[in-house]
């Protein structure tokens, strides 16, 4: 049977029952392989905090390996020892709740680990003059006391976000970021070790304890990043846009935390 | 008796060679000049496309009498796209780590310009086995130059292969690196993939003079 393909009514027929079969094709592949795609995020997720801290498995100068998946979970119990989550109002914290408080509490845990508060829908709660709520990770490196936060903002084409590590007066003791779609070879690297471990030592505060952040800043004499109280970390030829991106995160979201640090130290002073 | 006939070992082998996608159609330069910083990327990419091609050019050639000649590119252009998202969910659901580093470039498999052009070309007018390897057949001859380009740029620009070092420790200064010899980080840029596809093109067509055009 020849079917006369050039008619209109065949030509819009075709396209309905194409976009029907192609549509339904879709959504069962796309929600077959969600269980394992959002195992693989979480998982991620707690490898980039464990990065954060300095838990990796890491060879060369220049190798970033994360630990890997079959023991990311026992790493990551051993290594976060708890899992805070600050609720922020104003840029004033009103409220705080250890891991398991979170868990428990009806509302917003619903037995979620604080880890996977979705740092995105934070933000657009604040935005709405809601409350937020802000995880901080806890764990030991060298020795000391050292709390990690997630930060999220906007690069060049897409979302970029990463891990904080901070000591007690808010000095860097590790970063970690990640992008979604910053463009390869330029902004994409803000996920290399040379970037990444740049910020190594940087101070978030002033002497006086003014927060200040950090700069991803163009032409600061100081390309080795021997300086660390300038609150500069050397900007990435041609990512000028995905450095402010970082350096915007890391003053809106670092911030949020400062009255947590502050009274951390008047209760240890 | 012969698995595949003559005509039909043809349409595997000339793209491999005489008329490869990349050196001679010069077609899919883009993914070609993006994506070849190193091996490991370059293989999966290959895969990519092989997997995306075969089904491709199968499920236009099976469609070819019914489809509207009007609106032929959109419903080609349906078939990539669905096929490369497939994609796309699988790696990130088995291969998680790979898609990460491919991230932008599994969708930019949907602009390659090889898979509309054998659709547009080949599928359309044939049936769904000769199509099938006309896709294969394309499919690795583009692989071919993206492994042959990631090979070197990956050798000379990071002296790794699979991101194992083969050429000493450039910071501690062993093997070839002891004589003095440096990485060119230049070729891990993309202009060097260019000049090396030139070079391809260039030793093909001295050793073919047939593929010379006046």
């Amino acid at each position: 049977m020849a079917v006369n393909t050039d008619k209109n009514s065949y030509t819009i027929l075709f396209a309905i029952i194409m976009v029907v079969v192609v549509g339904s094709l879709l959504a069962f592949t796309a929600s077959s392989l969600k269980p394992q795609i959002k195992e693989n995020m979480r998982m991620e997720k707690q490898q980039n905090i464990l990065y954060a801290l300095g838990v990796n498995d890491n060879e060369g100068s220049g190798d970033i390996t994360f630990v890997s998946t079959d023991k990311v979970a026992n790493k990551f119990k051993t290594n976060v020892s708890e899992q805070l989550v600050l609720e922020s109002k104003d840029g004033k914290i009103i409220g705080q709740m250890t891991r398991q408080e979170f868990m428990d509490s009806k509302d917003e845990g619903k037995g979620k680990e604080p880890y996977l508060i979705d740092v995105k829908k934070q933000q657009t709660r604040a935005k709405n003059g809601k409350s937020r709520f802000l995880p901080l990770f806890v764990g030991q490196q060298n020795g000391e006391t050292v709390y990690i936060a997630p930060i999220r903002g906007k690069g060049l084409w897409d979302a970029i976000w990463g891990f904080i590590a901070l000591d007690k007066d808010m000095v860097v003791k590790g970063a970690f970021f990640d992008h979604a779609a910053e463009t390869p070879g330029l902004g994409s690297n803000i996920k290399q070790r040379y970037f990444m471990d740049d910020f190594y030592g940087e101070k978030l505060l002033s002497d006086s304890g003014v927060f200040k952040g950090i700069d991803v800043a163009k032409g600061n004499n100081d390309p080795k990043n021997e300086i660390k109280d300038d609150y500069e970390v050397d900007a990435l030829a041609g990512a000028t846009i995905t450095g402010d991106g970082v350096s915007a995160m890391i003053k809106n979201d670092l911030k949020l935390y400062m009255p947590f640090f502050q009274e951390l130290n008047t209760t240890i002073n | 008796m012969a698995i595949l006939s003559k005509k039909d070992t043809k349409l595997i082998t000339d793209p491999l060679a005489d008329n490869n996608p990349i050196t001679i159609q010069v077609l899919g330069i883009c993914s070609a000049l993006a994506i070849t910083a190193d091996l490991k990327a370059s293989l999966v990419m290959g895969i990519a496309v092989l997997f995306v091609m075969g089904v491709g050019n199968v499920v236009i050639s099976l469609l070819r009498n019914l489809i509207p000649s009007k609106i032929r590119i959109i419903v080609q252009l349906i078939v990539v796209a669905s096929l490369v998202i497939v994609v796309d969910q699988f790696l990130k659901a088995y291969a998680f780590e790979l898609s990460k580093t491919l991230s932008v470039f599994i969708g930019l498999i949907i602009t390659n310009c090889i898979i509309m052009g054998r659709f547009e070309a080949f599928a359309l007018a044939n049936g769904p086995y000769r199509s099938f390897l006309d896709g294969i057949g394309n499919a690795l001859g583009y692989a071919v130059i993206l492994i042959l380009v990631g090979f070197f740029r990956e050798l000379l620009g990071a002296g790794t292969l699979f991101g194992i070092p083969v050429l000493g420790d450039p910071i501690e200064k062993t093997g070839l690196f002891s004589t003095g010899y440096e990485n060119n980080g230049f070729m891990l840029m993309p202009p060097m993939a260019l000049i090396i596809v030139g070079l391809i093109i260039w030793v093909q067509r001295s050793r073919n003079k047939e593929l010379i055009e006046d």
